[in-house]
């Protein structure tokens, strides 16, 4: 009887047994660093807006403060974007006719608010209260990043689930005492540790109840 | 109790790859394979519809949370628990006769696990998440919870299918060679050839895979207990009563060994009937099994008993509540049912005529099996159907969904018993061998 496989399959067995162990463990984890990557979670991607709104310039250069325009950061869940008029206070004084702003006039002018693109999305099962956290020791940098240096929008961490339990699961790592929370380029000191703790008991922080499911999603 | 030594190497070889490789499939096998076919169209159409829809389109509510889904689970894995303990337990206590029924009971095993595998997924409301179950690594920082029975579960049934698959092959790789020598096509010989990875039967393949099997053989004997006690945890780790019981994991395990033998008594007309191997699985291995399945009816009595005297002895209300519900309540004809198909019916098995009817046999095993699934739903829908608080006690009563899923996973499970009994060794032609030289030596 002729043989029935030439001697190279004895290689093609062998690389079918290794593949069997390190094809599954592999692709875990090459989809484990793709989901973290950029290219799903959507971290350091300018998105393009209309007008081409410059926090580097209206925050780094002017020094214009986060609450001018995000009003409702401390008093709700959402903190809020700035009405037309806003805008207007400065600008019906001040480059009243650059065409970089006339989707500002037009807004203005037909009574319709400007329609900005979202940066920092949360899925829906997600209740993220801005209030919540300013008001309890964690500054607007902690999550968005140092804005004054951001030309267009970006979104400055990955926003994931992991990502939001690391300050959950050990939140005296990044409190801030109340007059540093809008401070853009705060880092935590070297006593931090001590710090937190401290803070922790000033806010009157349970952290036991942090990583509860309940405390996010409903 | 084995082949007769006169008929030879030959002839053993010949009765069981001749079937698989050159005679015709034949009128009884299509019809078998085309029921399977139209009962597979049928499992799969209800899980679309279920997928589509969602889980109200079973029977279940707010108080009978579980139902069909994991009764059918628990009846599933049960089932598959017999061909590793035939397998297992008869290699290693030296029950030759295990050689003739084996191979397909632990295809049976392996199929039935993988059935029992999908209804947990399907009773789960977002079934596309099923895989949280794992610990994988994620950015979402989950992590199963092992407290959790389920998870428990969820790696019983993964080891064990992995287990069987592994056994199973790994008991056929011989057989699969001789298929490999006997093809005459040369997609046989290839897929077949595959399949056996080389084996040409040298004195040190023999050794080697003796000592390997035998190794299995120990390891599968604690899967075989630990799997099935799990699934008793998944209820006695809850608190409800009726569930919360320390005799759970060990009834689990003789239920599941006793409506496993009941199938692979089925299993064993059929393969008698569409290979033609009278001689090969005799009334011996019947009679053999019946006695085995008397065993365990006696063992469910004494469960049943044992159940319903702790539950008066601890004195607990609300035990005993659900206890005279059991056998006086809503489902209590189907208790009595269950107690008459696992406990009374069986012992007709005491008497030798009964043992080696093959019909009387039959007949008591199907039985068997509806009365060991009759036990699964019940020990589902009445704890939950009287639990704790009385304004949350309901009843329940199964859609036709669960009905076609049910009769759909039969279907589908007798569509991969047909390709097996088509493409595979259905009955290890080199153990049989090993009898005929034993026999002839003797």
């Amino acid at each position: 009887m002729p043989q029935i496989f030439r001697p190279g399959a004895n290689a093609y067995a062998r690389i079918v047994l290794v593949c069997l162990v390190t094809v599954p463990v592999i692709s875990i984890l090459v989809v484990y660093v793709v989901m973290g990557s950029s290219f799903v979670t959507g971290q350091n991607v300018f998105v393009d807006q209309s007008p081409p709104f410059s926090h580097q310039h209206h925050v780094g250069a002017l020094g214009i403060g986060c609450k001018m325009c995000h009003v409702s950061v401390e008093k709700s869940a959402f903190a809020g974007l700035p009405t037309t008029h806003v805008c207007m206070t400065c600008h019906s004084q001040i480059w009243t006719n650059a065409p970089m702003l006339a989707p500002v006039r037009a807004s203005m002018a037909e009574d319709k608010p400007l329609k900005w693109r979202r940066v920092n999305n949360l899925p829906d099962y997600v209740f993220f209260d801005h209030s919540a956290h300013v008001k309890n020791g964690v500054g607007c940098s902690s999550c968005h990043g140092a804005v004054d240096t951001m030309p267009l929008m970006e979104q400055a961490k990955p926003l994931t689930m992991s990502w939001c339990l690391s300050c959950h699961e050990a939140p005296e790592k990044m409190l801030r005492p109340e007059d540093q929370i809008y401070n853009l380029h705060w880092s935590p000191p070297k006593d931090q540790e001590e710090k937190g703790k401290a803070l922790i008991a000033h806010y009157a922080i349970d952290p036991k109840h942090l990583i509860d499911c309940s405390v996010c999603h409903r | 109790m084995t082949a007769r030594s006169g008929r030879g190497y030959t002839a053993l070889t010949e009765s069981v790859a001749d079937p698989v490789l050159s005679a015709p499939a034949g009128r009884s096998w299509w019809l078998l394979f085309s029921a399977g076919l139209v009962l597979t169209c049928v499992f799969f159409g209800s899980i679309f519809w279920l997928f589509y829809e969602g889980i109200g389109i079973f029977g279940n509510n707010t108080s009978v949370v579980w139902a069909y889904p994991i009764a059918n689970y628990v009846w599933w894995i049960g089932i598959g628990n017999a061909g590793t303990l035939i397998s297992c337990m008869l290699l290693l206590t030296r029950q030759k006769w295990r050689s003739s029924i084996n191979r397909f009971a632990e295809a049976m095993t392996l199929f039935a696990a993988a059935i029992a595998g999908i209804f947990p997924i399907l009773h789960l409301g977002r079934p596309l998440y099923f895989y949280w179950l794992v610990p994988y690594p994620n950015t979402m920082d989950l992590w199963p919870q092992w407290k959790s029975p389920l998870v428990w579960d969820f790696f019983a049934i993964a080891s064990y299918l992995i287990f069987s698959l592994l056994f199973w092959y790994v008991g056929a790789l011989p057989d699969f060679a001789t298929f490999r020598d006997r093809s005459r096509s040369r997609a046989g010989q290839l897929i077949y050839g595959a399949l056996a990875l080389g084996w040409r039967g040298s004195v040190r393949h023999w050794a080697a895979y003796e000592t390997f099997y035998k190794t299995m053989a120990a390891l599968g004997v604690p899967l075989v207990v630990s799997v099935h006690s799990v699934v008793g945890m998944d209820f006695a780790a809850g608190n409800m009563p009726g569930w919360q019981e320390t005799i759970f994991p060990p009834y689990f395990v003789v239920g599941a060994m006793f409506s496993g033998f009941a199938m692979v008594v089925v299993l064993a007309a059929i393969v008698r009937r569409f290979l033609r191997t009278e001689e090969l699985v005799t009334r011996h291995h019947f009679e053999a099994m019946a006695k085995i399945l008397l065993a365990g009816s006696i063992v469910m009595g004494l469960s049943y008993g044992t159940e319903a005297f702790q539950s008066w002895y601890a004195g607990d209300d609300v035990d005993r509540t659900v206890v005279a519900f059991q056998y006086t309540g809503t489902y209590a004809w189907l208790m009595w049912m269950q107690i008459a198909c696992n406990v009374a019916i069986p012992q007709l098995l005491w008497l030798p005529a009964a043992r080696r009817s093959i019909p009387v046999l039959l007949v008591i095993a199907v039985l068997i099996n509806v009365g060991m699934y009759l036990e699964r739903i019940l020990i589902i829908i009445n704890t939950l159907s009287r639990g704790h608080l009385p304004s949350m006690w309901s009843s329940y009563a199964p859609t036709l969904w669960d009905w076609l899923l049910l009769a759909g996973s039969l279907g589908f499970f007798l569509l991969l018993f047909a390709c097996f009994l088509r493409l595979a060794p259905a009955i290890s032609m080199h153990e049989m061998r090993k009898l005929v030289f034993e026999g002839g030596r003797e």
